[in-house]
């Protein structure tokens, strides 16, 4: 039983269509986490996680409930501070410089490093146009040829030919999956160089989920993808580079990072084995 | 489809047997919700079986009249009872305190929700409630005072500058007990309720549009105009509104801080104005039997105007309510 879901995890993981490696592409050196440290309060998350995650390809991060790659993806954009008692040790560099550094304006990094939240959140007072140009607007930057820029977005998010005759309409009138990819098509229109997406289809049915995978296979050749899922399907179907989270009650720790193929066939530890074989999680 | 199923069965009637306790705390809670009822309507019908005879003789005059004259026996004639003038400046002082005192207030709930630090916040919440608590005979004692001779000065900037707008016309050097400087007393005294109000809707804010516009490198206030004012704008516009029922039924506050003048003048930093409670209780005193009424029939018309203000208000804020 297991074995033949081993096999089929693997299968689909090895059979994806694009065989990347990592500086294959010249997207700049992509983002780099060196020893990140986690603590709410004085409760340790995360301990000593160090990832590197290349430019043109998906990285997907799995685990347990808990585990703390929630926790990681938000630090790879800073949005962890906005806990209050949020702390952190370690550098998250984007192409050679820390993230972190005193000095950095904090708005700047996170329009090169954009975010998918688990629940798609479109502003509901703005229509689907000004939903896609709202990062301009919040971060004051200035752009010839909206219209340009929003038809593109939308296709790269796969949700042109479904809106583009009612952008007027609001954002909140869109299904579930519409409005995930009407907010992934938010982020791109910053032109970011890195997309995180947490969980991104956990809120959707498995036809949206489907669209959101092709998406996301789309746009990973232009951007580093990172993205967090309970889904080993998922993982195994969208992603080139695979992270195992795991917390022993303790903080989280990396357990083992690889080619995903190499995760769901063959991977070097046992207790991933387990993991994407169902044993536990 | 009703001809695919002909024979729908009736609807049932879907009950239940409340127990003992039930029927008991139903019965003490219904009486505390419905008491509230009752004392607004022994006002209302206090106050306009009082005054029904002047609503009667003076008919729509009460409203429009600017004369507030008592019968003379000795000449022949009669009194005359109008709040035109009153009224008018109720408003228009209620109006300014709004002006004056939401824009203070929305800033200092941004400040408390988004800018204050933790250590700043807690206690500043503290405070600002308490601001709702000072008797208004304070407020006004210290508006006569203190805040009177700076705003004197004020207005006198704003004549200067402004004066060719006839608002800010001043026909004569009297710029104290104004309705400017009424204003700008109860702009202070409605800055609590409005802040507290502004500040418990901006904190019902979803955090997922807050961080989704943070995400695309929003700073605080373009975070701020794109989710918070569009989210909140009804709860503003509530508070104001609440704001706005609070200045217009002020009375000891006002009575000490306006000359109150029969009459309806547009330039807000004379020292004319009128306010329908202060003058009830400027009156009050020396008021004989007719008069009294006259003055109930007065209160009514408030009571009626500050009733209806809250209650706009209330609609205002459901409807925001609803739509979060």
């Amino acid at each position: 039983m297991n074995d033949v879901h081993v096999s089929s995890l693997a299968d689909v993981a090895s059979n994806h269509a694009s065989k990347k490696q990592p500086g294959t592409a010249v997207l700049g050196t992509g983002l780099e986490a060196r020893g990140v440290h986690a603590w709410f309060g004085k409760k340790h998350v995360l301990e000593d996680i160090s990832l590197d995650f290349f430019p043109g390809t998906v990285t997907a991060l799995i685990g347990p409930s808990g585990c703390g790659k929630s926790t990681f993806i938000r630090i790879l954009n800073r949005m962890h501070e906005f806990i209050p008692t949020a702390a952190l040790a370690g550098e998250v560099l984007l192409e050679g410089k820390d993230i972190y550094e005193s000095g950095t304006d904090v708005t700047k990094i996170r329009l090169r490093i954009g975010m998918v939240f688990q629940k798609p959140n479109p502003f509901p007072s703005m229509t689907i146009k000004e939903n896609v140009l709202s990062g301009l607007r919040l971060a004051q930057l200035k752009v010839s040829g909206e219209d340009e820029l929003l038809e593109s977005c939308l296709r790269r998010a796969g949700l042109w030919e479904e809106v583009k005759d009612r952008l007027g309409e609001y954002g909140g009138a869109l299904s579930g999956g519409q409005q995930q990819r009407l907010c992934i098509a938010r982020s791109l229109a910053v032109n970011p160089q890195v997309l995180l997406m947490d969980e991104p289809c956990s809120a959707l049915d498995p036809g949206s989920t489907l669209r959101i995978e092709e998406t996301i296979r789309e746009l990973s050749s232009t951007m580093t993808i990172v993205i967090v899922t309970h889904n080993m399907q998922q993982a195994a179907r969208v992603s080139d580079y695979t992270g195992f989270f795991l917390s022993d009650g303790g903080p989280g720790r990396l357990i083992e990072s690889a080619p995903t193929s190499q995760i769901f066939s063959n991977p070097k530890e046992k207790r991933t084995e387990d993991y994407v074989t169902g044993r536990f999680g | 489809m009703s001809t695919v199923t002909p024979n729908l069965p009736p609807k049932r009637e879907i009950t239940t047997v409340p127990r003992f306790s039930d029927k008991v705390f139903r019965a003490i809670v219904t009486a505390g919700g419905l008491s509230s009822l009752v004392v607004l309507a022994l006002i209302a019908f206090f106050l306009v079986y009082n005054g029904l005879d002047i609503f009667r003789s003076e008919g729509l005059k009460f409203l429009t009249g600017f004369d507030w004259i008592d019968a003379s026996p000795e000449e022949g004639l009669p009194a005359q009872y109008g709040i035109g003038a009153m009224l008018y400046g109720t408003l228009v002082i209620g109006f300014l305190a709004v002006l004056i005192g939401v824009p203070i207030a929305v800033g200092a709930a941004l400040f408390l929700s988004y800018y204050a630090p933790e250590w700043i916040k807690k206690p500043m919440v503290v405070v600002v409630d308490v601001m709702a608590a000072i008797p208004s005979v304070v407020f006004g004692l210290w508006g006569f005072f203190i805040l009177m001779p700076h705003a004197e000065y004020w207005a006198k900037l704003i004549h200067k500058y402004l004066g060719f707008i006839p608002f800010f016309d001043m026909p004569a050097p009297a710029y104290t007990r104004s309705p400017f400087i009424a204003g700008l007393v109860l702009a202070i005294m409605i800055i609590p309720i409005v802040t507290s109000i502004s500040r418990e809707i901006f904190a019902q804010t979803p955090l997922d549009r807050i961080q989704a516009a943070y995400a695309l490198g929003a700073t605080k206030w373009s975070m701020i105009k794109a989710v918070v004012f569009p989210y909140g704008a009804g709860g503003i516009v509530g508070g104001a509104m609440l704001g706005l029922g609070r200045a217009l039924g002020e009375t000891v506050a006002v009575y000490t801080v306006l000359n109150l003048v029969y009459d309806i003048r547009i330039e807000v930093l004379l020292s004319a104005g009128g306010s329908v409670a202060s003058m009830i209780v400027n009156k009050f005193g020396e008021a004989d039997a007719p008069e009294l009424r006259a003055l109930m029939a007065a209160g009514f018309v408030l009571f009626m105007v500050t009733l209806l203000v809250n209650f706009i208000a209330n609609i205002i804020i459901n409807r925001t309510a609803r739509k979060g």
